[in-house]
């Protein structure tokens, strides 16, 4: 029955009402229709706008496609699965606030995260204290220091992340004849790139390299060739850099400008791997040797993934976002895949049913098999590391071939040789 | 490690960043400083400039500087507009303290949620045949990506200079804010000269977002983080200050650059804001502020 209310609103009650609706409204337009009780929600913050909003958009269109995959084949315990997120703005303040609304609010029934470790680690303590499982999308060592059984890493750092990260880098140069002697080490003052480097700095020391230049910067630098002089300065064999998409652009034009003269140059450079940044920087990218998840090279051919890009290259088309799909968006794909699994196996909804299962079994997806170590991260590290090969314009299509990006770690990857030095 | 190579490296690199983060401020002196409208959404009209410098070269190919310098008239009138809009709005009223910092804001976030509808979320940037080049004698190098930009922003600080300091309507800019009666009492209408102050404010946004995409990627919100370097080159300047803000720009660029090259990046921002707070402290009207 429709109730009419008796009183006028003061200004202050139209302001609540006011907001409260907003507050609804702004929750309509971003979920699905909410239908209460035939759907799996699964719920999470994503970066749509802000820094991250390049990746998460692309993420988000990649679950997109896995919903509508898993929807048409019947959905999951019978139900359709709807996906209920918010923009977390790439801002690591608002992820509590958004996951304590999708469980108390929206009632989801399970939570993944959003993009990248600074916009996960604030989410663990809430998913830690319901004990939910927790699907995460390319964390870097975020479960070191929670030790949260539940917690499962898509990314493929592997078992110590810190390390992991950074291993085929030493193990490419440290194969060459003679091998490197001294490194430089440099990062963005930033939760993944300290992390990246640290890992580096740890493995330099075991291997007994000379570190030469160990530094960070601002991540709003704009000018990265007072770097790149200081460290030409103390003319290093390696340069490791941990970066994000804007510093790696500067630092690789810093280091064409400059002439960096060093045999390895590159690691942890993110955005190397998007299609805007590739094609913006073209044949400045050759000899780099850099970390990535996934490249159209033969040896990486996993079942369904061709058809996964397909789907998602036509949904992007016009949407603003990484046009290719290679780095981040097949493992978005798969996290989800993951979680759907085991569902499915356990038939079941309980969260320490379906995590149990996820610590003891594998599963098949578009990025190849995954396994999980304790600490929830892969059992196996496979970090590609990949060297940009023969590239000798800005075209897109370029970057769409075999031999571009050559793997040259792990082992089992591999897919060609390196070209060494970077620059002499 | 000090050697004069290196030396001569950083100051050749301070100079050229301190000539872009001068571009980049040149359009707040003039309206916050000289005309006292706290623009916050100024890094937004930048990167909007970035974009249109974007959008041309990878369509027809333009030089980002051409298109920067075609685009400068239409971004006057959008400029002029905005004033119109704000003045009517909140500074005819005495209201533009508070409700005019929002509406700066929401103009900032309106420009944002544009460009994510039209270009989306990734990373832009722009080609052009001295990108990636870089000039050298001995040890020296001197990259154009750097250089080219620098000589942009003293040909548009010379220009506004003499603009400013030469002409009527340049002279009753720099009057509007100090003294609204006395320039009604020389025949000038102060929100028309106001309105033209705010259209070149606004102007040199398009030439400075094609020297940022120069230098950097852009995506929608990466102005954000700028707001604070540029209104502290602005309140270094001495508000107001055209030289000023040239000479507080090169400063910072200077600073940041030495202090990166010999005691480590980390500690660039602190030594640049370092030299704000000390500026404030021994000289709160800034460098050239009277």
């Amino acid at each position: 029955m429709l109730m009419k209310s008796k009183h006028k609103l003061s200004r202050r009650g139209w302001l609540k009402r006011s907001l409260a609706m907003a507050i609804v409204a702004g929750a309509v337009a971003l979920t699905a229709p909410a239908q209460a009780n035939d759907t799996i929600k699964i719920g999470f913050s994503m970066a749509l706008t802000g820094g991250l909003a390049g990746a998460g958009k692309g993420a988000l269109i990649a679950m997109q496609v896995w919903a509508e995959d898993t929807n048409a084949a019947g959905g999951l315990l019978g139900k359709q699965v709807e996906l209920v997120y918010y923009d977390d703005q790439t801002n690591p303040a608002n992820v509590p606030g958004i996951y304590t609304k999708l469980l108390d609010v929206d009632d989801v029934d399970f939570v993944v995260s959003g993009y990248g470790t600074n916009l996960i680690a604030p989410a663990m303590p809430i998913v830690m204290q319901r004990g939910l499982v927790f699907p995460s999308l390319f964390g870097l060592a975020v479960n070191e220091k929670f030790n949260y059984p539940n917690y499962f890493q898509i990314m493929p750092a592997g078992p110590e992340p810190l390390t992991d990260w950074s291993k085929g880098f030493y193990s490419v140069a440290m194969a060459q004849d003679p091998p490197p002697k001294t490194i430089a080490l440099v990062g963005a003052d930033a939760e993944f790139a300290k992390n990246a480097v640290k890992g580096a700095r740890i493995q330099a020391e075991e291997l007994g390299l000379e570190i030469v230049y160990d530094e960070s910067y601002h991540p709003k630098t704009p000018d990265f060739t007072p770097i790149v002089n200081a460290i030409q300065a103390r003319n290093p064999d390696m340069v490791f850099v941990g970066s994000y998409p804007p510093d790696s652009v500067g630092m690789v034009k810093a280091a064409t400008e400059v002439g960096l003269k060093t045999k390895i140059f590159g690691g942890g450079m993110v955005g190397l791997q998007f299609a805007s940044i590739m094609t913006a920087l073209g044949p400045k990218l050759n000899g780099i040797v850099n970390y990535d998840f996934w490249v159209p090279e033969p040896t990486l051919k996993f079942e369904g993934v061709e058809a996964f890009l397909a789907k998602y290259q036509k949904a992007a088309e016009g949407q603003g976002v990484d046009p290719l799909g290679y780095y981040l968006q097949p493992y978005a794909y798969a996290y989800l895949q993951v979680l759907g699994q085991a569902i499915t196996a356990t038939n079941s909804a309980d969260h320490a049913v379906i995590g149990e299962y996820i610590r003891n079994n594998s599963f098949d997806t578009v990025v190849g098999n995954v396994s999980f170590a304790p600490n929830g991260e892969w059992a196996k590290t496979r970090v590609l590391m990949v060297q940009y090969q023969g590239i000798e314009d800005n075209e897109l299509a370029t970057f769409t071939k075999a031999g571009t990006r050559v793997v040259l770690y792990p082992e089992e990857w591999k897919s060609g040789t390196v070209n060494y030095p970077y620059a002499e | 490690m000090f050697s004069v190579e290196l030396l001569v490296n950083a100051l050749i690199a301070g100079v050229l960043l301190g000539g872009f983060y001068a571009a980049v401020s040149l359009g707040l002196t003039v309206s916050f400083g000289q005309l006292n409208i706290v623009n916050i959404a100024h890094p937004a009209f930048i990167i909007l400039g970035s974009y249109i410098a974007y959008m041309c070269n990878s369509l027809w190919g333009l030089d980002p500087i051409l298109t920067g310098i075609i685009f400068i008239p239409v971004f006057f009138l959008i400029g002029a507009g905005a004033y119109r809009l704000y003045y009517e709005s909140f500074e005819r009223k005495d209201d533009e303290a508070l409700r005019g910092l929002a509406f700066f804001f929401g103009v900032m976030f309106i420009i944002e949620v544009a460009l994510i509808m039209v270009y989306g979320v990734d990373f832009r940037t722009v080609q052009a045949s001295y990108i990636g080049q870089s000039w050298k004698a001995g040890g020296i190098g001197v990259p154009t990506r750097m250089f080219v930009p620098f000589c942009v922003a003293i040909a548009m600080f010379t220009a506004v200079y003499l603009y400013m300091s030469r002409t009527f309507n340049g002279r009753a800019i720099k009057a509007v804010a100090q003294d609204r009666l006395a320039l009604q009492l020389m025949g000038a209408d102060p929100v028309k000269i106001k309105q033209l102050g705010f259209g070149i404010s606004i102007g040199t946004a398009a030439l400075a977002g094609a020297l940022l995409i120069i230098i950097i990627p852009v995506e929608p919100s990466v102005g954000r983080l700028y707001i604070g370097q540029v209104f502290a080159i602005a309140v270094l300047a001495g508000l107001g200050s055209i030289p000023g803000t040239l000479v507080a720009g090169l400063i910072l660029g200077i600073a940041e650059s030495l202090v990166s090259t010999f005691f480590g990046p980390s500690w660039a921002p602190a030594v640049a804001f370092g030299i704000l707070l000390a500026a404030l402290a021994f000289r709160p009207q800034g460098l050239f502020g009277r």
